[in-house]
Formats: C-alpha cells, sequence, structure tokens
C-alpha cells in the first residue's frame, strides 16, 4: 500500500477510534500491519533523531519536562504523550502529527518506552540518545526478574548510538556503562551523599544501607544537591544552582537532574538560565501527582506501580490535613501479584484510609498489618470515589492509584469536573 | 513470652514480598500476647541459639549464588533444628535449596541442604500467576507462583498441598511445595502468610507450644483476610 495511502486510511481509523472515545492501538495497529517502515521511515527524517526514555518509574514526568526544556531551546519535538509506549502507540501519534506526505514538523522525538517494549522499539529504530532512569521492582510477573529487565536497558543502551545519559545511583543502571563500547558516550546524573538516603531501591528493603561513597563513583553531570516543597539546588559542572519547581515527589525532582543532563548533552550550547526557568514551569504529568479541582477542594493523583515508587510517594506527601484515599487494581498492566504492597510500609499514615479496587480487600488487609486505620472498604471505583468525595467536603484529598485505577478514576473524575484531556 | 523468630538472608533473597510473612508472623504474634523477637540472618552472620520460627524467601539467581556457600555451611545446624521440630517456612528460592539440588539450564548443580526430599530443574517455562491449593491441613491455600524452576517430590517428600488452579511445583504431577515434620516449602508468596493465617497460626502454634508448652490464642478478626480470598480466587490468573 502506498505510504500516503497508509497514512490516509490511518489518520481516518485515528479520528473514528477517538469519536469512540477509544483508544490508540487500533490505529497504531493497523499501520503496524499494513505498512511496517512507516514509523522508521518517519522518524529518520528528524534532524536530531530519536531519544529513548526507559526505566521503571518516572518515565511519563521526565518525558514531560525533556520535552519542555528542549522545546525552550526552540526545537520542535514530538513526543507520545498518552504514555501509550507501544510501537503502535508511537505509529498512533505519529499519525496525529504527520501531514499527507508524511512529513513530521518536528526536530527531534522523544519517546518514552517501558523496558520490554523499548527493546523491541530499538530493534528496528536505533536512539541517537537514551536516557535510562531506573530498574525497580515492577510487574515482575510480565518481566520475571530485575536482573532481566536490567538486561533489556542494556540492550537499549547499547543500541543507542550516540550518548546514554544514566542514573549513577541504580546500582544496576550503573553496571550497565561498563558493557558498552568505547564509542558510545556515557553521562550520568546523580545525587549528593545527603541524599542518597532518601532514594532506598529494592537492595535496600532489609539490611542496612550499603551505598557506594561518592569518591567511588563516577562523576555525574548533574547533581541533585538538595531539595525542599519549593524547589531544587543542583551542582552542574562545579557550579551550584537553586530553582523553584511545581513538581512534586522526591522521584520527580531528582529526574529532573536526569532531564537536565539528557537536554544538555542534546543543545550543549542551551544557557543554564534558560534551562531553569523552563523546568521551573513544569507541571506534574497526568495522574502522577496530578491536582484536579472537585467541588472546590483539590485532589491529588498519585500512581503508585510498585514498592519503591510508592515508599517514594508516601515519604513525598504529608498525610496531615488530607483525606487520603488509596486504589489497587490487579488488571495486567498494575501487575496481577499483590506482593509488592507487603515491601512498602504504611505506618506513616496517620488518618483512616478509603481503600478501593479490585483488590481493596489485600490493601485493607495490609493496613490492617500496620495497624493503620481504615474508614472504608469500597470495591467499585466509582461509588467509592463519589463516596469519598461527599465524606470530605471541606478537606483537600489524596488518592493513591495503580495504573488502571487511575485511569478510571480520572475517567470519573472527568464527569463531574474540568480534567484535561491527554491524548 | 519471647518467641525468636529468625529471617533466613533477608538482603539476599526478599523478592515478591517475603517480607510480608514476617510482618504477619510479628503482629500475630503481638495480638496473641507474646513479644516477638526477629533476628535477621546474612551470609557471614552468627546463627542464634535457639529460634522458635525460621523463615526464609525468594531471590534473584544472583541472590542464590551470593547465599549459597553460607547455606550450605549453616545447612547441618538447619537440618538438626527441623529433625527436633522447628516450624520453619520456606519460600520458592529457599524452598529450592532446601532440597537435594537446583540443577540448572546450562548442567550447573546448585546443591541444597537436603531437608526437603526435592529436587529442581530450571527450565524456560515460567510458571507465574494466581494460584489456589488444597491441603489436608489448611485447607484452600491461596497465593501467586512467580518461577521457572520446577520441583520434583523424592519418595520421602509430601506435597504441601494439592493444585486446584495454577501449576504448583511443577507442570506435570499437581503437588504443591513439600512438608517435612514442620518445614514447609512453598512456590507461594503474595505474601503466602497475610492472606492464609491458618498457615501462619500452624508456625506460632507449634512455636509455642515447644517453647511454653502451651498456646490459647485470643481471637484475631481475619474478617480482611476471608475477603481479599474471596476476591483472589476468583481473579485471572
Amino acid at each position: 500500500m502506498p505510504q500516503s495511502l497508509t497514512i490516509v486510511l490511518g489518520k481516518a481509523i485515528r479520528y473514528a477510534a477517538r469519536l469512540r472515545g477509544g483508544g490508540s492501538a487500533l490505529p497504531g495497529l493497523f499501520v503496524e500491519r499494513i505498512s511496517p517502515r512507516f514509523v522508521p521511515d518517519t522518524l529518520a527524517q528528524l534532524p536530531h533523531g530519536v531519544v529513548v526514555i526507559s526505566g521503571t518509574n518516572g518515565k511519563t514526568t521526565t518525558t514531560k519536562m525533556v520535552v519542555s526544556l528542549l522545546e525552550s531551546q526552540g526545537l520542535r519535538v514530538f513526543t507520545n504523550r498518552t504514555g501509550s509506549n507501544f510501537v503502535r502507540g508511537v505509529a498512533a501519534a505519529l499519525l496525529g502529527e504527520i501531514d499527507i506526505k508524511g512529513n513530521l514538523p518536528a526536530d527531534i522525538a522523544v519517546l518514552e518506552l517501558d523496558e520490554a517494549h523499548a527493546v523491541k522499539f530499538v530493534e528496528v529504530i536505533p536512539p541517537r540518545y537514551s536516557l535510562l532512569l531506573n530498574v525497580m521492582r515492577d510487574q515482575l510477573d510480565r518481566f520475571g526478574e530485575i536482573d532481566s529487565t536490567a538486561r533489556m536497558l542494556e540492550k537499549v543502551a547499547l543500541a543507542t548510538t550516540d550518548t546514554v545519559v544514566m542514573n549513577r545511583e541504580d546500582a544496576r543502571v550503573r553496571r550497565i556503562a561498563d558493557k558498552l563500547p568505547k564509542t558510545t558516550n556515557v553521562r550520568f546524573f546523580g545525587l549528593s551523599d545527603k541524599l542518597l538516603s532518601h532514594f532506598p531501591n529494592d537492595d535496600d528493603l532489609h539490611g542496612p544501607l550499603k551505598k557506594t561513597p561518592a569518591d567511588k563513583r563516577p562523576a555525574a553531570e548533574v547533581v541533585l544537591k538538595d531539595f525542599n516543597e519549593k524547589g531544587a539546588a543542583f551542582t552542574i559542572a562545579k557550579k551550584d544552582f537553586v530553582t523553584p519547581l511545581k513538581l512534586k515527589g522526591v522521584y520527580n525532582i531528582y529526574n529532573s537532574a536526569a532531564a537536565l543532563t539528557l537536554v544538555r548533552t542534546i543543545a550543549p550550547e542551551a544557557s543554564m538560565n534558560s534551562l531553569l526557568r523552563a523546568l521551573s514551569t513544569v507541571t506534574p504529568a497526568f495522574g502522577r501527582g496530578e491536582t484536579i479541582t472537585v467541588a472546590g477542594q483539590p485532589l491529588e493523583l498519585v500512581l503508585v506501580k510498585n514498592p519503591a515508587g510508592f515508599r517514594l510517594s508516601l515519604e513525598s506527601f504529608n498525610p496531615e490535613g488530607y483525606a487520603t484515599m488509596i486504589a489497587i487494581n490487579d488488571n495486567y498492566a498494575d501487575g496481577r501479584d499483590m506482593s509488592w504492597l507487603w515491601d512498602v510500609d504504611f505506618t506513616s499514615l496517620s488518618s483512616s484510609i478509603y481503600v478501593t479496587g479490585i483488590r481493596a480487600y489485600d490493601m485493607a488487609l495490609r493496613l490492617q498489618y500496620d495497624e493503620v486505620s481504615i474508614e472504608k472498604v469500597e470495591t467499585e471505583l466509582a461509588a467509592a470515589l463519589t463516596d469519598f468525595i461527599q465524606k470530605h467536603p471541606d478537606t483537600p484529598k489524596r488518592i493513591y492509584c495503580t495504573y488502571t485505577a487511575m485511569l478510571a478514576l480520572r475517567k470519573e473524575l472527568g464527569k463531574i469536573t474540568q480534567v484535561e484531556v491527554v491524548s | 513470652m519471647i518467641i525468636t523468630i529468625l529471617q533466613l538472608y533477608p538482603r539476599d533473597m526478599n523478592i515478591y514480598g517475603d517480607n510480608g510473612n514476617v510482618q504477619v508472623l510479628r503482629r500475630r504474634l503481638e495480638w496473641y500476647g507474646y513479644t516477638p523477637k526477629v533476628i535477621e540472618y546474612n551470609v557471614g552472620d552468627t546463627l542464634p541459639k535457639q529460634p522458635d520460627i525460621i523463615i526464609g524467601g525468594g531471590g534473584q539467581d544472583s541472590g542464590q549464588e551470593k547465599i549459597h556457600a553460607d547455606l550450605l555451611k549453616i545447612g547441618p545446624t538447619l537440618k538438626q533444628w527441623a529433625d527436633d521440630g522447628v516450624p520453619m517456612l520456606m519460600v520458592c528460592g529457599l524452598y529450592q535449596l532446601f532440597g537435594h539440588s537446583f540443577k540448572t539450564l546450562n548442567n550447573l548443580v546448585l546443591e541444597g541442604i537436603s531437608i526437603l526430599d526435592v529436587t529442581t530443574y530450571g527450565t524456560n517455562e515460567r510458571l507465574i500467576g494466581n494460584i489456589v491449593t488444597q491441603s489436608d491441613s489448611f485447607g484452600e491455600i491461596i497465593g501467586y507462583e512467580n518461577h521457572s524452576g520446577q520441583t520434583f517430590l523424592g519418595p520421602n517428600a509430601q506435597p504441601f498441598a494439592i493444585v486446584v488452579r495454577g501449576a504448583g511445583n511443577n507442570s506435570k504431577d499437581g503437588h504443591e511445595g513439600a512438608l517435612y515434620k514442620n518445614v514447609i516449602g512453598t512456590y507461594l508468596h503474595g505474601s503466602i502468610l497475610p492472606k492464609n493465617p491458618k498457615v501462619a497460626d500452624f508456625l506460632i502454634k507449634t512455636a509455642a507450644k515447644r517453647r511454653y508448652g502451651s498456646f490459647s490464642p485470643d481471637l484475631i478478626d481475619d474478617m480482611f483476610a476471608d475477603l481479599a480470598r474471596q476476591v483472589a480466587r476468583e481473579r485471572p490468573r
């Protein structure tokens, strides 16, 4: 089928799917089947190439930061904003952007891909740059083990043609640097020694912390020196910088160091002032600490996917003055195994917790053993959300939710208030 | 009244929420009026004199390699305790190493400590998903399995349970786990003890009776465990 016909039909399917309120998979699938070279050929036009962002936690927010920073430098960026991170998700996103002749009005593509999809993607399209965030216990029923997840990121790094940016403080990521050919550039982002204890990884779940001291770790391009509720301090090329931030959560703030390192690699001429100014305006990505106003009160959606992420979230957000709900689903995209809840310490939750989701009773059971009091358990998300909002009319609210619970809650919230449509 | 829980290799063998099992034992002991004392044993540590309950979990292949030599060293002591009737729960990776051996796909043989009469073979097939089993002693046991090693019972081993839904020890014989005296080996996590309080109470009761001669517990409200079991039973594999 000629490329132009593929594009026209693909666009038509995408339009029809959106009218039905459907997702990006169908039009992407169409293009993938009919014209498998569509995605690689279209992306090959880009003068600054393709950036792949992968890792367990923080892909969506980091991608959002990288896009904002690149745009602040005048670059036109193509990205997969929905976090629909399959090759066909990228195809669907491309269909929305290109013209009929197949021209993509962009200088660079920044794509977030989960580890397994990133491996398949880079086999077809070697990225010029890749950013490897972290390897944590997530959806193990899909990937098997953390070590095999790390091997997936290694494949992404090996396929990268110019520079790999990686997290110095994640030993599984850091070790990948030793496997790369000398022709591949490696740049690290890192934490000051003072902050290391804020970021336990899965190996630190038990027993004493065994962090490698700073003098034994490789030098980092950007170091997150310190942070508080208002902003962050970075050390970049031995100079100190301070900036206010709208992002929430310690992990998001750390990933801003990742975004800065990557963008300084792609656009070395960019001034730090302009980059930090752009960074300070970035808001949380949908469902990642996103704040929605419901009946005059803020409601925060905090996505939790794995023990390390959940622990960091609980550490990031003070429960004082908030009504708290936890929504746990076990659909395929959430991971079916509930074991992970037992590696999260919930004792910091002081008030009564409203529990919902398909696995609400597993969550309630977990809270029982941490002796956290439970306001109510209601497995149906929509009913629980309505009840939760009605029970706390005058209080800010926060909902910790797994991926499919977050999507369902956003949909419900969209019926009663203004929720940004992400497509 | 102190009850000592010995947790084997929490640093290297802790994947799949095995820590949840320790938390459940700790809390239930408190709720029953005992004082739990958890001792973590990692590679190179000294074993305590007389632990009341011993618990161990699963790990990555790399974790198993790290602890292997140390486990062989403490194996005879663990075997003595098992023979004496100390209650133990070994999940996944340590279940495998409590058997005779684990033969990997590359024909590497990781020797075990032979407390359980079982042998494990590495495969390319990952047995993964929600699992429901039936045990003579504990009734229905519900959990989640995720392993590529397949375990087979020898003539002197009894299965811990029979698989109702899922795979269990291997993809062939419908056995799940193994028993020897008061030692339970199993592939179930999820974690196993929170949703299966009968198994937790077996470990506690056995330990309390051995230490103090009797066990007369208060009632614990296991409503959330019952409801979580009902949901888990119906979820897709």
